[in-house]
């Protein structure tokens, strides 16, 4: 309980490893009639009436189409012969290992294939673009039921803490941060929203969102929320949008990829 | 656009069909970005054959969502029977999907 | 405006009979109904002056609140026999005819589709079967979106 009101409240200086455990113990605490793996799906994990409509979209869901258009797009071979294959192993079924800290930044999915773009010399697709869209929900889609297992080395540890900082960081004209919608008062309403708790996320990520009538990759969420709160929205693949990725994809860990999904 | 995707399973004799059209269905009330009204463009008309043979006629009005789901059930069907989709619009626009029942 | 979609609505059936070999039944032209703007237009130009019982023998599956009013799930199914008709209305919408489905012998009369639903409003699923209209009625409640939409 003490633990809780600190994490609602603001910084723990623990590791990596107690924060998830404290993260998982919070959800633990506050839904103790769900399963935390069920977290993975959101608001639907809370509300029957919305879960027996995403059920219904699940007959079919409308992001089945940008999967396979994803799928033409990464099979695709680079001007040079070569393929994502050269880069990703099984398939593209490599999303669960994202982000990584490697060579002193934080290499979300997205930069990691305009790096393979670059070093087949193709060049890099926009980070809000349609085609980055596809490809990232094709190789969510590949990733399906792959244990999230992302790790935090010594060198990592910094930008991890500024992820970590940034969830907790109240922001814009609201004064909301992350943890006090989807934590202090997750579950509850917000007009006729219901708040989605963070553990288990990014699992399920890019999404079909019904508002958007299209696939949207994380990112695009985390500038939106960002928009709704009166703060401002950073670009794709903005080092904050990175780490912030970083640090909520770490508390996920062990939580399988169930990406893509559909969303109100 | 991507054509028409079918699924569908025969249980005694009954086959369980879905499937998922790609198109904009524009209501022709909506406005652009820049203020302008988007033409209405929606499907009018699906059509749905069990080898060759009509089954199902469906008109629809533009209250019909984007990317439209489909899902019926149709008798006296087996497995090897060809199951087609066809969809015009009210551009006179046509696609179409098949499936052959497992 | 009307006339222009009516047009065009002609141009697309003489397309759909060139490429669909039609029986030739005389399926009711639901057409005009899609532009009538109340219910009782609407059931009027589908049914004329058939009488519309109000049935509990059709199970019509539409949620009560919709998650999104865009992409509202909904399906009818009925053990009436001998259904040549399905129809889905929307009362609110601008056109309240959503759909019509057409129900040959083999099919059975069990559809399922997505519908948007502009404003909270009642929706029916209207079943015609042997010269008589079977009619079931749910309200959709459609919120706006919190978060700031």
């Amino acid at each position: 309980m003490v633990l809780s009101l600190l994490f609602a409240s603001g910084f723990v200086q623990a590791g990596a490893d107690e924060d998830r455990a404290a993260f998982r113990e919070f959800y633990e605490q506050r839904f103790p009639n769900v399963e935390l793996k069920q977290h993975i799906n959101g608001a639907y994990a809370l509300d029957a009436g919305r879960r027996a409509q995403w059920i219904e979209m699940e007959e079919f869901p409308p992001y089945e189409f940008t999967i396979d258009d994803g799928d033409s797009l990464y099979h695709e071979p680079f001007r040079n012969g070569s393929d994502y294959s050269s880069c990703f192993a099984g398939g593209g079924a490599v999303k669960q290992w994202y982000p990584q800290f490697v060579a002193g930044e934080i290499v979300t999915l997205e930069v990691a294939i305009n790096q393979c773009r670059e070093k087949n010399d193709e060049p890099a697709l926009a980070y809000d673009g349609v085609e980055m869209a596809q490809l990232m929900t094709y190789m969510a889609y590949v990733s399906r039921d792959k244990v999230i297992d992302v790790s935090v080395p010594g060198e990592a540890v910094t930008a991890y803490e500024r992820g970590k900082q940034f969830y907790y960081s109240r922001r814009g004209q609201l004064n909301f941060s992350c943890s006090q919608c989807h934590m202090q008062i997750v579950g509850m309403s917000l007009r006729s929203e219901t708040l989605s708790a963070s553990l288990g996320h990014v699992t399920h990520w890019p999404t079909y969102r019904f508002k958007w009538q299209e696939v949207g990759v994380l990112h695009r969420r985390f500038a939106e929320c960002n928009e709704q709160v009166g703060s401002e929205a950073l670009a794709f693949q903005h080092p904050a949008y990175r780490e912030l990725e970083y640090f909520l994809t770490v508390m996920s860990n062990g939580l399988p990829i169930n990406g893509p999904a559909s969303r109100k | 656009m991507a054509k028409v995707k079918i699924r569908g399973k025969v249980r005694e004799g009954v086959a369980s069909i879905k499937s998922l059209m790609p198109h904009p269905m524009e209501t022709g009330s909506r406005r652009d970005a820049q203020g302008n009204m988007i033409p209405a463009h929606y499907i009018e008309t699906v059509i749905c054959e069990c080898n060759g043979e009509q089954v199902i006629r469906a008109q629809w009005g533009p209250s019909v969502s984007k990317d439209p789901y489909f899902a019926f059930k149709v008798s006296g069907a087996a497995s090897g029977d060809v199951i087609k989709i066809t969809w015009v619009d009210n551009k006179g626009e046509t696609s179409s999907g098949e499936l052959t029942l497992k | 405006m009307k006339s222009m979609n009516r047009r065009k609505f002609m141009q697309s059936l003489f397309l759909l009979t060139a490429i669909a070999a039609l029986p030739k039944l005389a399926f009711a032209r639901a057409v005009p109904a899609f532009s009538s703007s109340t219910v009782d237009d609407v059931l009027k130009q589908l049914l004329g002056d058939m009488p519309i019982e109000v049935s509990d023998k059709i199970v019509f599956k539409i949620p009560e609140i919709a998650e999104n009013g865009a992409v509202v799930p909904v399906s009818v199914s009925t053990k009436i026999e001998g259904v040549d008709r399905i129809y889905l209305l929307v009362d609110n919408n601008p056109n309240p005819l959503s759909a019509v489905f057409e129900i040959s012998g083999r099919t059975l009369p069990d559809i399922s589709t997505r519908v948007k639903v502009g404003e909270s409003s009642m929706a029916r699923a209207v079943v015609r079967a042997n010269g008589r209209a079977y009619m079931t009625s749910k309200e959709v409640k459609v919120t706006i979106g919190g978060c700031g939409g």
